[in-house]
């Protein structure tokens, strides 16, 4: 039983891949609670499907997949909010538009003949090629946005909680507006490399939704959220180790399997009770 | 950094023109309300209570004309405007009263919490501190949001018709605690439909998209001036030598 669980850890490959998950888990787990509060869950999916263009031009160009990342960031924030002061469609029909365009802009370059196929790590991410520099990178931006999550819990909790009255509360709900922003992009860009832009929403929105289920407080839900998201990252390299599955699909798909099992004990804890 | 919250001067506005956009809303306001003064806000719906509210915490910039009145007033808005889905307790939510005197980085600590249990027990909820907000009753939700202004402590306290949803006995302790605050030196403002209420202030000032009336109640609540208000929703009531109004249902935005 011993060596069933600690096999997969005999290769530095699937111990990167695990340290990856934890700064992944800790991250997507604890910003994933504002995300859900401040339903920003669309935004988000928004932003890591159109960035693909970045991460194909970093590709081709060999340049840093996490340059190529924040760049392909930055054109779709632009470009969504361009199109969004469209008059006469709304909001959410602008970023459904650019996504789409981007995305598309992104397969196209990625198939163009002249390029190495990498169209499907980048789309889904390739966990076990993270490398000691991306753990750096990506260590070093989740501990930015821990602290940041930290430093801020207050005022996310005022305004999320009454936007109206926050400004008299002393606490302007644009400005932590833009720093939750800024926190999400920054999220985006350490889990891109390993679960890829398709897969990357799933851990900023599912152990949060699933952690919604159980909890009853805003600290309880983060530690709660936190922990699926590392049990669901760990649950799915052992899944890719002993079923030969892919590494950022078997994620998600636990990921998924935590949400349902969550939702499913709220159902079933509410029918006691009755 | 403010200074001692009670000695501040009240609020006043000076040809106040407010609008969303190209839609003005509410014109031509006057009005001063001193340290130690309550004062009813009437208006039908839409008449523009809600507004001029928004206008003194400085959510909305007025079109024209002047405000006076301190940075950070405590505010009690209708419990329906909050998230009932958030994962808080009644005492989260008292506590989020004491971040205005906090710097940004800064959590409550525990003499904030302990502000935030007594403000609750000056509510009548002391037992519900660690209930879940939104599963609390509306009038509870109205008092938890009236602590929270209360752990604020601010000079100048703005309340959109906390009445709504309080039964008797907590209506008359909320009247109380207004009263009290006044008393301390602050200046009260609440949004209301009930004239009758209104008459036991020391002011009034009716709204009806511009200002009818501002002053003392025996001047400004005159049947010629509730007409005007309520656009003719009024019925008198015989015996009681008052008007009663007929507010339209409500809520108002």
């Amino acid at each position: 039983m011993l060596g069933w669980l600690l096999d997969p850890w005999a290769d530095p490959i699937n111990v990167r891949a695990l340290v990856e998950v934890l700064l992944l888990g800790a991250t997507g787990g604890a910003l994933g609670c504002w995300i859900v509060f401040y339903r920003l869950a669309y935004s988000a999916e928004s932003l890591a499907h159109a960035l693909l263009p970045g991460l194909v031009v970093a590709a081709l160009t060999g340049a840093p997949l996490v340059l190529g990342a924040a760049a392909g960031l930055l054109l779709a924030a632009v470009a969504v909010a361009v199109a969004g002061r469209t008059p006469a469609i709304g909001h959410d029909t602008a970023v459904a538009v650019v996504v789409t365009a981007l995305l598309g802009l992104g397969a196209l370059l990625a198939l163009s003949p002249e390029t190495p196929a990498r169209l499907q790590e980048l789309l889904f991410g390739d966990l076990l090629g993270v490398a000691g520099r991306d753990l750096a990178l990506a260590g070093a931006l989740a501990a930015v946005v821990l602290v940041a999550l930290a430093v801020l819990h207050q005022a996310l909790l005022v305004v999320g909680f009454d936007r109206a009255s926050a400004a008299a509360l002393g606490r302007a709900p644009l400005a932590v507006d833009i720093a939750l922003g800024v926190l999400v992009a920054l999220a985006i860009l350490v889990a891109v490399q390993g679960l890829g832009n398709l897969l990357v929403v799933a851990v900023l929105v599912a152990p949060a939704a699933a952690a919604r289920q159980l909890t009853r407080r805003v600290p309880s839900m983060m530690a709660v959220a936190v922990a699926i998201a590392i049990g669901a990252g760990v649950g799915g390299l052992y899944a890719s180790f002993y079923l030969d599955t892919a590494a950022g699909a078997s994620i998600a798909a636990a990921l998924v399997l935590a949400y349902a099992a969550a939702h499913a004990a709220r159902a079933a804890g509410i029918a006691r009770r009755a | 950094m403010r200074g001692p919250a009670v000695n501040a001067t009240g609020v006043a506005c000076r040809d106040l023109t407010l609008a969303y956009g190209a839609r003005t809303v509410l014109r031509d306001v006057t009005f001063a309300v001193a340290p130690g003064e309550r004062a009813a806000v009437l208006g039908p719906n839409g008449g523009g209570k809600t507004t001029l509210f928004r206008a003194l915490t400085r959510e909305l910039q007025p079109v024209s004309g002047e405000i006076a009145a301190p940075p950070r007033p405590g505010v009690v808005p209708q419990t329906e405007r909050s998230r009932l889905d958030f994962p808080v307790s009644a005492l989260d939510v008292a506590l989020m009263g004491s971040v205005s005197r906090l710097p940004w980085w800064r959590r409550p600590g525990r003499a904030e919490r302990e502000r935030a249990r007594a403000a609750l027990a000056r509510v009548g909820l002391d037992a519900q501190a660690d209930e879940t907000f939104g599963g609390l009753s509306g009038g509870q939700r109205q008092r938890v949001l009236l602590a929270r202004a209360l752990v604020q402590d601010a000079p100048v306290l703005l309340l959109d018709e906390p009445f709504s949803g309080l039964d008797t006995r907590s209506a008359e302790l909320v009247m109380g605690l207004l009263d009290e605050l006044a008393g301390e030196g602050r200046a009260v403002l609440v949004a209301t439909h009930d004239v009758e209420q209104a008459r036991a202030w020391d002011l009034v000032l009716c709204l009806n998209r511009t200002q009818i009336a501002f002053g003392p109640p025996q001047q400004t609540l005159t049947l010629p001036v509730l007409e005007r208000t309520y656009g003719g929703e009024i019925v008198e009531l015989p015996g009681r030598g008052g008007h009663a109004v007929l507010p339209p249902h409500h809520h108002d935005h």
